[in-house]
C-alpha cells in the first residue's frame, strides 16, 4: 500500500465519515464522485451511525495475503442505525456465535501490516454490542 | 451491421500445464480453432486474460499472443473484465466483424494459474472487487458469494439443494476431454467437505487450473452457428450499494437486452452455460437470467430441471466447477461449448434438438456480465 493511497482514505476509515448529496440528500459511504440518485457532484460530510445489525455474514478461512494471522475471521454486511450499509469484519466474537440480526458497534482496529517496515494499516471493525 | 458466425473452435483441457508457458498454451487453442475454421487468415485478435499481470508479471498480452502464433503485424488487444474477460472479449470481437472492420477474427482466452501459490490466486480473485472498502475488510471472492448464499438459505432453500448445482456439473463432465475434473461427485461429498467461506463448502467452489479456448468469427452465411446476440452490462461493484443483493443486476440487464436482440424469449433457450464458480452463483444466475423464477432455482436444480436430460440443460460439459475455471479463458470455453452443441458436435454431451443456446459469464460479484446467445442456422 503506497502512502498517498493510504493517507487519502484515513479520515473516512478512521471516523466512519461518508458523504451526503447536497442536491437530493442521498447518503453514501464511501464517497462517490457522482450521486447515484440525482447526478449531482456536490456533497457534504455525513458521519455514519456507529451501531447497526448484521444483515448477512461469512467466515473467511482462506484469507488473502496479509490477513493470515486473523483467520478464521468474520466479515459481514452491516446495516447501521441511519440506514447506511457497509462491509466490515466482526471481531471479539467466536464465529460460531455470530447471528443474522446481531447488534454490533464500530471499533478502531489494526487491519494489517505491510511487512516489517511498511505502513501499519488501521480502520474500523465491528464487535457485538454487550447488552 | 453484419450477422456474425462461429467458424471454428479450439479447446485445451483445463489442467495443470506445468511444462507449458502461457504463449504455448494459447497457441494450442488458437491453432485448433483456425484449423477447425479452415483458415489462418485472421485479421484481428482479441485475447481475454484476467491475471497475467499478477501471475506471470506479463503485460502486452495482445502482442505476446500474436507473437506466439507467429503473426506479427496482426491487430491484437487484451481484454480484461475480471472473470467476465472471456465473454467481454467475445463481445468486442463480434462487434469488429459485425461492423465490417474485420472479416475474420480470432478471440481466445488464456489463463495460467498454476504458476502461483494458492494465496496469490486468492489475491487475484479479490482484485476483481473494489479495493479500498471491500477488499480492505479481508473478504475474499468466495466470502462475498457466501454472504449471498446465506441470505438465499435464510429465504429459499436447503444447503443440499444449492449444492446440487456442483453435483450436476460433475455429472455432466464425465467423459469430457477438455474437463479438468471429469468424474462424479456425490452431494454427501460436497456437504461433508470443509467450509471455504461459510456456508460455502470447498467442493462447491470451482478449482484452480490452466486453460485456453479459442473461437474464429466470420460474417454469417446461411448455415452454421450464428451469433444471435452478445451483450455486456455492469452493476455497482460493492455489495452494500445493491438494493437487493440476491438480484444480479448486470446479469438481468445483459440478459434482457440479449433476448430482445436475438428476438427470443427465455423459454426458447434450449441449453445454457452459467457462471457456477460457486454453487450459489450458478443458482442466482439462472434466476437473474430470467430462466427460473426468483427463489426457485435451487429447488429447480435439485429436482433435475437443469440436468442435461432435463427441461433446461445447464453446464453440459461440466461448467466452471468440473470443466474448470481458468478465469479469463472461461467465458470463451462457455461460448465454444454452446457452439459445439448447436453444431451437433457435442458427442456424449449432446443435447437433442439444440437450436438456441445461451452463455453467461460474470466478473466480480456480478459487477460485469456478458451474455451470448447463439443460434443454429439452416434449419
Amino acid at each position: 500500500m503506497s502512502v498517498p493511497r493510504y493517507w487519502r482514505e484515513e479520515v473516512p476509515r478512521y471516523r466512519l465519515l461518508g458523504k451526503e448529496c447536497t442536491g437530493c440528500g442521498a447518503k453514501f459511504f464511501p464517497a462517490r464522485p457522482v450521486c447515484t440518485e440525482c447526478g449531482s457532484t456536490e456533497f457534504k460530510d455525513h458521519k455514519l451511525a456507529e451501531v447497526g445489525e448484521v444483515v448477512t455474514w461469512t467466515v473467511i478461512r482462506n484469507p488473502p495475503p496479509g490477513f493470515e494471522k486473523y483467520k478464521p475471521y468474520v466479515v459481514a454486511l452491516i446495516e447501521l442505525e441511519d440506514g447506511m450499509r457497509l462491509l466490515s469484519q466482526v471481531v471479539d466474537v467466536d464465529p460460531d456465535e455470530v447471528q443474522t440480526g446481531m447488534s454490533v458497534e464500530a471499533v478502531f482496529r489494526r487491519v494489517k501490516e505491510d511487512g516489517k517496515t511498511g505502513i501499519i494499516q488501521y480502520g474500523y471493525k465491528f464487535r457485538p454490542v454487550v447488552e | 451491421m453484419r450477422k456474425v458466425a462461429v467458424a471454428g473452435v479450439g479447446l485445451v483441457k483445463v489442467s495443470e500445464h506445468w511444462g507449458k508457458p502461457i504463449g504455448a498454451l494459447f497457441a494450442d487453442a488458437a491453432l485448433q480453432a483456425m484449423k477447425d475454421a479452415g483458415t489462418d487468415g485472421v485479421d484481428g485478435l482479441y485475447v481475454s486474460n484476467m491475471s497475467g499481470a499478477l501471475m506471470q508479471e506479463q503485460l502486452s498480452m495482445g502482442a505476446l499472443m500474436a507473437d506466439a502464433i507467429a503473426k506479427p503485424g496482426l491487430s491484437a488487444v487484451r481484454v480484461e473484465a475480471g472473470s467476465a474477460s472471456g465473454g467481454v472479449a467475445f463481445h468486442e470481437a463480434v462487434k469488429a466483424v459485425a461492423s465490417g472492420y474485420s472479416d475474420c477474427v480470432l478471440v481466445a482466452g488464456v489463463e495460467k494459474m498454476s504458476d502461483v501459490l494458492p494465496e496469490v490466486v486468492t489475491k487475484s480473485l479479490v482484485m476483481e472487487e473494489e479495493q479500498e472498502y471491500s477488499a480492505y475488510t479481508g473478504v475474499t471472492k468466495p466470502g462475498l458469494s457466501a454472504m449471498l448464499h446465506r441470505l438465499y438459505l435464510d429465504l429459499y432453500a436447503e444447503p443440499s439443494e444449492v449444492g446440487m448445482m456442483a453435483v450436476q456439473s460433475h455429472e455432466n463432465a464425465v467423459g469430457c476431454k477438455h474437463a479438468q475434473y471429469p468424474f462424479r461427485m456425490s452431494i454427501e461429498r460436497a456437504m461433508d467437505s470443509p467450509m471455504e467461506a461459510d456456508p460455502i463448502h470447498m467442493m462447491e467452489c470451482a478449482g484452480v487450473g490452466d486453460g485456453a479456448a479459442a473461437i474464429v468469427l466470420v460474417p454469417a452465411d446461411t448455415e452454421g452457428v450464428e451469433v444471435a446476440a452478445t451483450t455486456v452490462a455492469t452493476d455497482y461493484c460493492s455489495l452494500p450499494m445493491r438494493e437487493d443483493p440476491l438480484t444480479l443486476g448486470a446479469v438481468k440487464t445483459a440478459a434482457e437486452k440479449a433476448y430482445k436482440l436475438a428476438a427470443v424469449k427465455p423459454g426458447d433457450i434450449d441449453l445454457v452455460e452459467v457462471q457456477d464458480d460457486f454453487t450459489i452463483n450458478g443458482v442466482l444466475s439462472l434466476e437473474s437470467l430470467g430462466l427460473v423464477e426468483p427463489g426457485k432455482a435451487a429447488k429447480y436444480v435439485a429436482e433435475g430441471g437443469s440436468a442435461r436430460d432435463g427441461e433446461l440443460p445447464t453446464n453440459t460439459f461440466g461448467g466452471l466447477k468440473a470443466r474448470g475455471n481458468p478465469l479469463g479463458a472461461t467465458g470463451v470455453y462457455q461460448i465454444a461449448e454452446v457452439a459445439l452443441q448447436l453444431r451437433g458436435a457435442a458427442g456424449d454431451h449432446q443435447v437433442e434438438d439444440a437450436n438456441v443456446g445461451l452463455a453467461q459469464n460474470m466478473g466480480g460479484l456480478g459487477s460485469t456480465c456478458a451474455v451470448t446467445i447463439l443460434r443454429r442456422l439452416g434449419r
